[in-house]
């Protein structure tokens, strides 16, 4: 039977070969229209640069010879580059994991307190997030100045010693970290919150009843039904944390010496400023492995959270 | 099993209600207290901003309390705007902004709903594909771009580096993949059965979209532009690398490149600046919070 | 005003086939019901007709038009959906004048079919009112309004009611046959709920697995179902089925359907079942057809005795339910005659209404 109806299906189309087809060939032909520009966008800006960079990282530094993988060999004897690459991860995976803990925390506090109050808390909590990174690094920066550190004047008057913020490679690890914490925990507590939201208030009712403690319905409730969204906003803010540039480069530009670059930081000083561009292109192409992880991973995730839906 | 339950509730009800209702008590003033302390440490770097731009140079420069202003002046703020060149970057800042949402929205409302609704070959690749250059940052763009503008200028003469309209053509790759990624998603979100009794009712497909899709999914779309406008706004790297001329500058970069003259901070007015700098997101932002957060936690729930 | 044909419609999803070669004729005027079970195909063969989806072979008429090739907006169909899909951002006026604005008709034109529109649905009062603000019958009323302000050649209705509860459900239900009856245009409704078929249709349509199993009047599928599935799918409660043996019997047939338990089949259905004596079939009786018993049995009935298992008193009849060599049976007996679970209760069966089912064929004999 399918067999007869599918030999049905030929003939007819064989018969009539415009028509419907045609109609919808047509409807194919403006949706394809309507997603050119993003075509082209995507073609241009995106996907070919990316090639042209494996392109570029092949070239030496006037782009005249082709060098192989000569810009690599030469990285991998700078102690520089093990530094940046110890450094960029350092920076991503501490920072993201404080990230995810502070506003993990903080979305449960706003989601304890009343509802008519959560909308005021919430938006001032989410304000670093607003603000352009730029912007507020400069304020830390400030916050942070060697001379006139307010800090360190709260410090002093509480009889401590005041700390080198930006001027010990310790502290400016611990600087450029802290500012990205402060910049990207509001997304999380943000994200958390409205994950919290969404799981059923008598699943809470119903572990309050099988004697539950606020912990025990945190870590078994909550949890559980926000593991999604927590590893999705983790990944995210991973690949955005991994490529950094704003805070590094206002904070302190990779100083004290080299200590705090990281991949896209340094990439700009060799690249634009050294006028090396294939070894700036060399050392930007070492973010690709990790955001690649980090997509896929992504992906699956939204992929799995479509099909709950 | 049910009336042993009952027997339980009935008998210790009351009080273990009672206990219930302090432990909750408690707990609230704890989360009042915890949040209070968070606020203080999301907010002290802004609120330092305005007090110190509140400051003279000269106060600045003294050893006294950094966190108070004794001799409270708007000298920053009147220096800075009549400054030319603050006003530049201004003006920069907001021509590029509004014309990348517009050039985004345009691009990715017709994408998004080309991808979400109408179909064709291969548009699930593609709607794939957006998503995966959304994740692709501008860190791994900005050198071979650079290189690309570059060639670009010995072939056809079009000097594209240092000009502030070059921004137009870069930041639509940070802009257009995200948002026509949750486009997509409000999009989709729309009854299939809306589009057919439109499309009964004799409206073509582009009829669809402006007359149906676009004013249902308004709050997507206006959550999608304050997006857009963010991230126009506050983009720091491209504008660095692609800009230099003090004339072609946006205002991040403006305010870091020519509020810091080598090793001389003004912080006064750097700290007006920067408060300037991030007043038409904030402003945003009070006004719009709610499509603000929406467009926020759409990219991960939405799609 | 025009009538619908399709001929050999196939519809194949990738490779599953959807609908599998529908031939119908829908006359004019006439008020046509597709009803069967999710996944049976009728709402894609509604929307074939309605050029929502293509249709993989075989041709469809609208008027004398072959409109494979036509697309929906000039069909000259309308149509009303499930979730109404009435236009959020649109008062009830402008949802229902959308399409004929769209279509530039001049606008006392419009103001004066709308308004006649709404003065058929009574919904005059709500033309400024945004969907949101209507409830769920009012809702269905705009969508009606809709279809009817473009004076189509064809209604078409996909499971409209299936969003209402269920005392808004028979309301709507008897307003859209008051509406055909007022603009008696041609109209193709889809439902699963086969009391919404019967009480709509002048002729219903049947389908299982993408397949037409019967064409007819409500009297005609309820009484006179002609295969397996279309007796089992009308009514409700559903047909009894029970395996029996039919058995010659002296000059007569009968029925076994257990050791105990044999019913004569009746004078005038001896020729009709007479060739498939000695076989074994399925006997079909409806609950109805299984009351209590009063005196003695008349002609063609049988009069028998089980032990209930169920009692469920629905107030104005009460279901009793018994088994039968392990299979149950349900009966409709008089509230006031009916005995209590666990009790021996006397039946009749009226056989005058049995049907026998060839179990290879599925065919009612």
């Amino acid at each position: 039977m399918a067999d007869a109806v599918a030999s049905d299906v030929r003939v007819s189309t064989a018969r009539r070969p415009t028509g419907a087809r045609a109609f919808l060939r047509r409807k194919e032909m403006i949706a394809f229209f309507f997603a050119l520009p993003l075509i082209l966008i995507v073609l241009t800006l995106v996907i070919y640069p990316a090639f042209y960079a494996l392109h570029l990282a092949t070239l030496n530094k006037s782009m005249q010879h082709f060098v192989g993988l000569g810009n690599f060999t030469f990285l991998f004897k700078r102690n520089t580059f093990w530094m940046v690459v110890e450094q960029s991860v350092l920076f991503a995976v501490t920072a993201v994991m404080f990230k995810a803990v502070i506003g993990f925390i903080v979305a449960h506090f706003v989601h304890n307190i009343p509802q008519k109050g959560q909308r005021k808390w919430r938006g001032m909590l989410l304000i670093p997030w607003v603000i352009p990174p730029a912007m507020s690094t400069l304020a830390w920066l400030w916050l942070f100045d060697p001379s006139y550190s307010a800090f360190n004047w709260v410090l002093t008057h509480i009889g401590l010693d005041g700390i080198p913020w930006l001027g010990n490679p310790y502290w400016a690890r611990f600087g450029v970290i802290l500012v990205n914490v402060w910049v990207g925990s509001p997304f999380f507590m943000i994200m958390y919150l409205a994950a919290l939201k969404s799981v059923p208030e008598q699943l809470h009712e119903a572990a309050a009843i099988d004697g539950a403690s606020w912990f025990q319905k945190i870590w078994y409730v909550n949890l559980p039904m926000m593991r999604n969204i927590i590893q999705i906003t983790a990944l995210f803010s991973l690949i955005v944390t991994f490529a950094n540039f704003d805070i590094v480069k206002i904070l302190t530009n990779g100083g004290p010496v080299d200590q705090t670059h990281v991949f896209a930081t340094w990439s700009f000083t060799l690249g634009i400023w050294g006028n090396d561009l294939p070894l700036g292109a060399s050392v930007s192409l070492f973010m690709f492995p990790i955001l690649a992880i980090a997509a896929t991973l992504i992906l699956r995730n939204v992929r799995k959270r479509g099909n709950e839906a | 099993m049910t009336t042993a339950t009952a027997q339980i509730g009935g008998a210790g009800g009351a009080v273990r209600y009672g206990s219930m209702a302090r432990a909750n008590k408690r707990a609230l003033r704890w989360s009042y207290f915890f949040l209070t302390l968070f606020v203080i440490f999301f907010l002290m770097p802004p609120i330092y901003m305005f007090i110190t731009s509140l400051k003279t140079s000269a106060e600045i420069g003294a050893v006294t309390n950094p966190w108070w202003v004794y001799n409270p002046t708007l000298e920053n703020y009147t220096t800075l705007l009549t400054q030319k060149s603050f006003l530049t970057f201004f003006k920069n800042s907001a021509i590029v902004s509004v014309l990348v949402v517009s050039v985004t929205m345009v691009v990715s409302v017709l994408a998004a709903f080309s991808l979400a609704r109408m179909r064709f070959w291969g548009s699930a690749t593609l709607a794939t594909g957006v998503f995966l250059t959304y994740l692709v940052p501008e860190t791994l763009l900005f050198i071979p771009l650079f290189k690309i503008f570059a060639t670009f200028h010995d072939y056809t003469g079009i000097a594209l580096i240092n000009h502030w309209w070059v921004l137009i053509v870069l930041y639509p790759t940070l802009t257009v993949p995200f948002c026509t990624w949750i486009m997509i998603g409000y999009f989709s979100s729309i009854p299939k059965e809306l589009d057919e009794a439109a499309l009964i009712d004799g409206a073509s497909y582009f009829q669809i979209l402006t007359k149906v899709f676009i004013p249902v999914a308004l709050p997507g779309i206006i959550a999608a532009m304050i997006f857009c406008f963010t991230v126009s706004w506050a983009q720091f790297l491209y504008p660095l690398a692609f800009t230099t001329s003090e004339d072609q500058l946006v205002l991040p970069v403006g305010i870091v490149t020519t509020l810091i003259k080598g090793d001389v901070y003004n912080w006064g007015q750097i700290m007006t600046g920067a408060l300037l700098g991030a007043a038409p997101p904030l402003i945003i932002y009070a006004f719009l919070m709610d499509y603000y957060i929406a467009g926020l936690t759409a990219g991960a729930t939405k799609g | 005003m025009a009538q619908v044909a399709l001929r050999k419609i196939v519809k194949m999803f990738e490779k599953t086939p959807a609908v599998q070669g529908i031939d119908l004729d829908i006359a004019d005027r006439e008020f046509i019901v597709l009803v069967g079970p999710s996944g049976c195909g009728k709402s894609t063969t509604l929307r074939m007709i309605a050029g929502l989806e293509e249709a993989s072979s075989g041709e469809i008429y609208i008027g004398d038009q072959l409109v494979n090739d036509v697309p929906p907006k000039d069909r000259d169909i309308a149509m009303v959906f499930q979730n109404y899909a009435l236009y959020p951002h649109m008062t009830v006026f402008e949802n229902m004048s959308f399409g004929l604005r769209l279509r530039k008709f001049p606008k006392p034109e419009i103001k004066e079919r709308v308004d006649s529109a709404a003065r058929i649905l009574d919904i005059t009062d709500l033309l400024q009112r945004q969907p949101k603000q209507l409830s769920g019958g009012q809702r269905q009323r705009v969508a009606m309004g809709r279809a009817i302000v473009r004076n189509p050649k064809v209604f078409l209705f996909d499971e409209p009611l299936s969003n209402l509860d269920a005392k808004l459900r028979v309301q709507m239900r008897t307003e859209i046959k008051k509406v055909h009856q007022k603009v008696t245009t041609t109209t193709v409704y889809v439902t699963h709920d086969q009391i919404e078929a019967m009480t709509l249709a002048d002729r219903v349509v049947v389908m299982n697995h993408g397949r037409i199993e019967q064409i007819g009047t409500p009297h005609e599928v309820y009484h006179n179902p002609t295969t397996h599935f279309v007796a089992g799918f009308i009514g409700s409660p559903a047909m009894n089925f029970l395996p029996c043996q039919l058995t010659e019997n002296g000059n007569g047939l009968s029925v076994r359907v257990s050791d105990k338990l044999t019913f004569p089949v009746p004078q005038e259905r001896l020729a009709r079942y007479r060739p498939h004596a000695g076989r074994e079939l399925l006997f079909g009786l409806r609950p109805e057809d299984i009351i209590e018993r009063r005196g003695e049995p008349e002609p063609g009935r049988a009069a028998f005795e089980v032990q209930l298992e169920v009692v469920e008193p629905m107030g104005m009849e009460t279901m009793v339910y018994f088994v039968v060599d392990g299979v149950e049976v349900c009966g409709r007996v008089n509230p006031n005659a009916a005995r209590n679970a666990g009790e021996i209760m006397p039946l009749v069966a009226d056989l005058n209404h049995m049907h026998l089912i060839d179990p290879r064929t599925d065919l009612v004999l």
